[in-house]
């Protein structure tokens, strides 16, 4: 007993603090790994950053005209996806630039409405829960949000599934087909929109990234088809969030200040972790399983 | 507006604009605007760890930005590329969270240090950054036509014998370079959008390189001073109008195009 409290520290189920946290955090993870495998078949990691920070701007305005922070985050991701698919730049360079530059505005836009927003009101302590949030800090009438929202993400990207994969792997065929991938790749970042508005408010705008990326990028080098990869990521993304929030509870009495270590840290170096694991060469029928591999995984092209 | 505390941010400002103009036309070149987000905002950490332990933040940004640079290569070898940029960002911005938790300092310094307070740039910056931006020109322009040709084709790159990998660190390490230079003096928002947009836009509207670096650095100095300008006039955060000014000119650039063609 004694040994376990040692490893879950007491109290720790009891807290609805944690409960929140935990449930919050399993919606936020499982939606973050099934719009994170797509994001990095498709190669667009920065848009599913670019996002998680255009999504501040959103916030810090909601923030100034004194409305639920959660709707600044979800109406200008959505608004911002949408305008970038809608550019439908298809040169992969131009369009990462592209992305850089409305990002920019963005940031531009954030650093005025924080700016008046520590000018009109008292401390910037509210600057810093925007930027690096916690899941700890998320109240629990917004659970209810996350359910549904996570709902309409996992729908956005199960109606469009086939048409999605097949755009994000070989667009060309699509072409051929004489069908758009424009219609599967706005359902997509409506779908991404979403995902990063939940785990921008859950761990931070700054580390959704961790959390969409990192399990993707993991579960690709392990599995062997779409299912099993879908299956790795949201098992390794609900873990770390999990092991994250235990960690960070356990650090209370963790020296130097005992005011307990954030969760992003734990989340983000878990994840990390994970993925170098994901490097460590298998002894047995080596050869054999990097043929099987998926293309999209592994190479640098 | 010209008064002599104002020298010292002109100063500094006309430099960080002329060498961000430079490594941006590779970025831009490149596709990897990820890189140039990620890097000054995961060095972030660094200037949070060197608070921590109460030394001067250039050598906390100087480390983690090279640190950063170190990871996303190493990482770039074995993945995707815009995998091994995230990742390498994400565990950066876990430390500078964990840093920053750690610190009891008062958080408008960590405020200034992102969204930058150039008004009050002091005489004793302006000869680090001064040297900083002759190492990084100097490495830029010795390795001109390498980095040209690797960030156009790899393919004709390692067919010319020039060694990819090296030339990726050589380019990381230009970014973590200015990184280190402006983030003190500037803030990390501003780097990241002197870096991409004026060179962006220089690339649109022109067809050579040795033009579209020209006018990457002319648009970099016109963005700048007007910004300056206005934040001081206005007193509103100098980030918000380089960022604008940044999405507004690559916008013209846009319909100039559409325009002439």
């Amino acid at each position: 007993m004694r040994f376990f409290h040692f490893i879950i520290e007491p109290g720790f189920f009891s807290s609805t603090v944690v409960t929140t946290a935990l449930l919050i955090g399993f919606l936020t993870a499982i939606v973050s790994s099934v719009a994170g495998t797509f994001t990095v078949l498709r190669s667009q990691s920065f848009i599913g950053h670019a996002l998680s920070d255009i999504g501040t701007t959103g916030g810090a305005a909601a923030y100034l005209i004194g409305v639920p922070t959660i709707y600044g985050f979800v109406l200008i991701n959505l608004a911002a996806g949408t305008f970038l698919e809608v550019l439908g730049i298809k040169n992969k360079k131009e369009r990462d630039v592209a992305t850089g530059v409305v990002l920019g505005g963005a940031l531009g836009l954030t650093s005025l409405f924080l700016y008046l927003d520590t000018t009109n009101t008292s401390g910037s302590g509210d600057t810093m829960n925007l930027l690096f949030g916690s899941i700890f800090t998320v109240q629990s009438s917004l659970e209810v949000w996350f359910g549904v929202l996570a709902v309409i993400s996992l729908l956005c990207i199960i109606v469009t599934y086939r048409q999605l994969l097949l755009a994000s792997v070989q667009p060309d065929l699509l072409r051929i087909k004489k069908r758009s991938p424009k219609l599967a790749g706005i359902s997509f970042l409506a779908a991404l929109g979403l995902a990063v508005s939940m785990s921008s408010i859950a761990i931070g705008a700054i580390l959704s990234t961790a959390l969409l990326i990192g399990p993707a990028a993991a579960a690709m080098r392990l599995a062997k088809n779409m299912r099993t990869v879908f299956l790795y990521s949201s098992i390794i993304a609900v873990i770390s969030i999990f092991l994250g929030v235990l960690l960070s509870y356990d650090s209370y009495d963790w020296p130097p200040f005992h005011h307990g270590w954030p969760v992003s840290f734990f989340v983000v170096s878990i994840i990390f972790l994970i993925y170098l694991a994901t490097f460590i060469p298998k002894p047995t029928k080596a050869h054999n399983r990097t043929q099987k591999t998926l293309p999209v995984g592994g190479s640098n092209v | 507006m010209f008064e002599p505390f104002m020298i010292n941010t002109w100063i500094s400002a006309s430099i960080i604009a002329l060498v961000s103009a430079v490594v941006g036309f590779f970025i831009s070149l490149r596709g990897q605007a990820f890189i140039a987000h990620a890097l000054p905002n995961g060095a972030f950490a660094g200037a949070a760890a060197a608070s921590l332990i109460n030394i001067n933040p250039l050598f906390g940004l100087g480390a983690f930005s090279l640190f950063g640079a170190a990871t996303i290569g190493f990482l770039e070898k074995r993945s995707k590329k815009d995998v091994a940029t995230a990742l390498g960002f994400v565990l950066l911005l876990g430390m500078g969270a964990l840093f920053l938790s750690l610190t009891t300092q008062y958080s408008q310094q960590i405020f200034s240090l992102l969204f930058g307070e150039i008004l009050g740039v002091s005489q004793s910056q302006i000869l680090p950054t001064a040297l900083l931006a002759l190492l990084t020109l100097m490495l830029a322009v010795g390795n001109y036509r390498r980095l040209l040709y690797t960030s156009l084709v790899d393919e004709v790159a390692s067919s010319k014998k020039i060694s990819v990998s090296n030339n990726n660190f050589i380019f990381l390490l230009l970014v973590a370079l200015v990184t280190t230079m402006a983030i003190p003096v500037v803030g990390t928002l501003l780097v990241f959008t002197l870096l991409i947009a004026p060179a962006a836009t220089a690339h649109l509207v022109t067809k050579t390189p040795k033009t579209a670096l020209g006018l990457s650095v002319g648009l970099a100095l016109g963005s700048v001073y007007l910004s300056v300008a206005l934040s001081y006039l206005s007193n509103w955060p100098i980030g918000f109008f380089i960022g604008i000014t940044g999405l507004f000119t690559y916008t013209m650039g846009h319909l100039w195009i559409k325009l002439a063609s």
